[in-house]
Formats: structure tokens, C-alpha cells, sequence
């Protein structure tokens, strides 16, 4: 229904789409969609359109489909992080605006709409209830060691590698699937997994590490 | 150059995730910056958090309100403050410091307030917000063998100049060494230059041999 060649029709035809009044085809995209049995992928791609119809026409109509299906889920997710039903609320309308006004950064050749939304708000998170910065890379430090050329046919397309982590995660034995959604989904050290599980340390790091090698495997990568 | 020795992955998992404490996002984020193959992995690894925002369950945490929202999306921007550049640009340092580092230092690197620790060993500390772990550069002249010492909790180096061996290996620029409690090691610097690390210290380190035993009380960072 939504095949990987379609995804970028959109973009590919600005001036049509302008035209075109786009919130009639995203509403079309969005019924569809609510049906069941339409594959979670199709969501991915579709979530991808809206953020990229956001960044290029600002784009109200795909903000609030975006909104719609992300907005709970970061509460959710910020609330499991700590913060309480008030700023959770709060937080998570504010990474809706980051993700309003920063959408022109969104690459969709480098990440899903989920997984880029997801460190918005995970960025935000740490600014607002830790008191601990986070550094991150920069590309443009003169420091910075850039990507060898990888050849053409070796690079997946985004939709792909998210397909294949959903898959990787699907199949995770149940006690690294456990560690890797407290690692998430809670904002705690390891050493606080160890204890909540009631396990040593060593094997909540060694269950990550087999999960990860799982994931990375899945997609016929290795260290 | 790339290196060849990485930090393990549930160390890039909770550098996603965003739970790593500041100090050890510190030496992470700087292997980072000189590492193409591990910035793959967080890469990945913020994939799987990507997903589990797909995933979580909305049945009990009701609906969101849309349109607050949508009425604050024209509103302008509140300015935010870049962050204070505390780095002269015009400093060219010797040694190239990746930014997620450079940004915590108050100068060049030869020109930190370093403190005698040993025979040819040197360190200085980095101010974070966090209590734990302690985190700073060691800087060892060339050749230097530092004293055997075990560790309390774990302790992480990352080569920024020169190069040292012990045991395990071979490091250089970009490597990872990660120690945990178990390991008792003799780094020896590479002959010919300096070398700079980037250390994360948990505990305190255990000096074995006599020498250390002497100057034990030097090695509290």
C-alpha cells in the first residue's frame, strides 16, 4: 500500500503540492492507517511525510497528525522518566514545539520521524529535570573523524533499518528486551537496573551487550 | 587514523538512552567525535529508543492538548543563549581536543593547572555537575611506566596524544580502555611523546608494587 518508491513523491513535486491543498491527502493517509491491520512501517513512513511536509511548507495540518500520535506517547515516556502528570504534559507539548521549530534539521536519509522525536525529547528531558549536562559531537569540531565512503549499495534506506530494529527487538529473548526497556524508558544507571532486577551488574551490561549485538547482527553489521 | 579499541555497547546504549552520568558522556562523546564506527552504533541505539516511543502503551495516560499547542506553534521563539564559549578560537592548541572535551577545559592543555602524581605522571581535574564519577586528564611523559595499580570500581582512559601498552593491549588516539574492578595494570607511554588520556574514575586505584604503595596517597584524584 504504501511501498518504499512512494514515500518521497511527495517532496519530489513541491509546486503540485502546494497547490494541492496537502492536508486532504495526509487526512487520506491518516483513515487508512487507523484501519486495522495496516502494517506499523506504514505509520513510520507516514509520520516521516508529515515531519518533512512540516519542515519544507510548515505545515499545520501534518503538525497536528504528528502532534496526534506522538504527543501521548512522549507524556507517557517523560512521565516514565520522573516527571509528573503536570510536567510531563508541559514537557512534552514543549518537545512538540522544539519539533515544530526545529524540523528543518530533521535528515529523513538519517533517521525515522520516531527515532528523531525521540531524542528531541530526550535532549529536552535531560535540560529540564537533570542537573547534569549531556556533550554531544559536533561535525563541524575541525577534531571530528568524518564517515569513510560507504558504496552505494551497501547503505540501507532509513524505513529499512527501523523495520529491521523493530524486528531485532521483537525476537530479543525476554531478559534482554527487559533491560534494554528499563535503559530507555527509565532515566537510571545501570547500577540501579542491577538492583531493581535483583541481579548483578556485569549481567545487566552483558544482557545490553547481547541485545545490541542482536540488533546490530540483524542488520549485518559487526564491530 | 581509527581506533581500534571501543567502549562497550551498553555504555553507547545508556549514551542514547540519555541515563549516562556527565563524566563518562564526556569521554564518550569525545571518542565519538574521532569514532565513525561507535557513533553507528548510538545511531542504532537511538533507533531502538525511536521504536520503544512507538511502542509504549497509551491506554492510561490520556489525550494531549492539541490545540494549546498549535495556538503557541507562531509564537516567537524565546531566545536561548548559545552556550558561553569559555574557548578562545584563536587558541591553536598542539593537540587537537575534540569539542565535547575542549569545551570543559579553561585553556590550552599544556597551560592546565596539572599536578605532580608520579615519576612523569601528571593530572588535572574536570569540573562537572556530577558528584561521581571524577573525571580529568592524566598526562604522562614519554616512556613513563606507571606504577602497577588494581582499581576500586571502574575506570575508563581514552587516548587523546601518544599511545601507551599494558597487558591488554595497545592503545592510541581514539582508543577505549575500559578497567573494571578486576583489573591490576602497568601502562607504559609509547616512547617518543607524551601521552594525554582522558580518565573516568569510580573508585580509587589500588597500587601494588611498593613504589605505589609510597606515593598511594598521590593517586586519590
Amino acid at each position: 500500500m504504501f511501498g518504499v518508491e512512494e514515500r518521497f513523491d511527495v517532496p519530489r513535486s513541491p509546486a503540485v503540492l502546494m497547490k494541492w491543498a496537502p492536508s486532504r491527502r495526509w487526512e487520506r493517509h491518516a483513515v487508512i492507517s487507523n484501519k486495522p491491520g495496516v502494517s506499523a512501517t506504514s505509520v513510520t513512513v507516514l509520520m516521516t511525510e508529515y515531519l518533512v511536509s512540516i519542515a519544507k511548507y510548515r505545515d499545520k495540518d501534518a503538525f497536528s497528525k504528528l502532534f496526534a500520535h506522538y504527543a501521548p506517547r512522549l507524556k507517557s515516556y517523560l512521565m516514565r522518566q520522573g516527571a509528573n502528570l503536570a510536567s510531563a504534559e508541559e514537557l512534552s507539548q514543549e518537545a512538540m514545539l522544539s519539533v515544530w521549530r526545529k524540523a528543518d534539521r530533521f535528515d529523513p536519509t538519517k533517521a525515522s520521524a520516531g527515532t528523531w522525536i525521540f531524542t528531541v525529547a530526550r535532549n529536552l528531558r535531560i535540560d529540564a529535570l537533570r542537573k547534569e549536562r549531556r556533550p554531544n559531537f559536533d561535525p563541524e569540531d575541525p577534531a571530528f573523524v568524518p564517515e569513510p565512503e560507504m558504496s552505494p549499495d551497501r547503505a540501507l534506506e532509513v524505513g529499512e533499518v527501523q523495520a529491521k530494529i523493530k524486528a531485532a527487538i521483537a525476537k530479543l529473548p525476554l531478559e534482554q528486551a527487559e533491560v534494554i526497556k528499563l535503559s530507555f524508558y527509565q532515566d537510571k544507571p545501570h547500577g540501579e537496573i542491577a538492583e531493581e532486577l535483583n541481579l548483578p551488574l556485569g549481567t545487566v551490561k552483558s544482557r545490553l551487550r547481547l541485545a545490541m549485538r542482536r540488533v546490530r547482527t540483524s542488520l549485518g553489521e559487526d564491530k | 587514523m581509527n581506533a581500534s579499541h571501543h567502549p562497550g555497547d551498553d555504555l553507547l546504549v545508556s549514551y542514547a538512552s540519555g541515563s549516562l552520568d556527565e563524566p563518562s558522556s564526556i569521554l564518550i562523546a569525545t571518542h565519538l567525535s574521532l569514532c565513525p564506527v561507535c557513533r553507528g552504533v548510538v545511531a542504532l541505539a537511538e533507533g531502538v529508543g525511536g521504536e520503544l516511543i512507538e511502542q509504549i502503551d497509551l491506554s492510561d495516560i490520556g489525550t494531549s492538548d492539541l490545540d494549546a499547542c498549535l495556538a503557541r506553534l507562531d509564537e516567537p521563539e524565546e531566545f536561548v543563549g548559545a552556550a558561553v564559549e569559555t574557548i578562545d578560537e584563536a587558541v591553536d592548541d598542539a593537540i587537537s581536543i575534540p569539542r565535547p572535551l575542549k569545551d570543559y577545559l579553561p585553556g590550552e592543555v599544556k597551560s592546565l593547572p596539572w599536578r605532580w602524581l608520579g615519576p612523569g605522571v601528571q593530572y588535572t581535574a574536570i569540573h562537572t555537575e556530577a558528584k561521581a564519577p571524577k573525571v580529568g586528564l592524566l598526562r604522562i611523559a614519554p616512556g613513563t611506566k606507571v606504577p602497577m595499580h588494581g582499581h576500586t570500581g571502574n575506570e575508563m582512559t581514552l587516548v587523546l596524544a601518544g599511545g601507551y601498552i599494558d597487558a591488554t593491549g595497545n592503545f592510541q588516539r581514539g582508543d577505549v580502555e575500559s578497567a573494571d574492578d578486576g583489573l591490576v595494570h602497568q601502562p607504559v607511554a609509547d616512547a617518543g611523546e607524551e601521552c594525554i588520556c582522558l580518565v573516568v574514575t569510580e573508585g580509587e586505584l589500588q597500587p601494588t608494587g611498593i613504589i605505589a604503595k609510597v606515593l598511594q596517597p598521590f593517586f586519590r584524584f
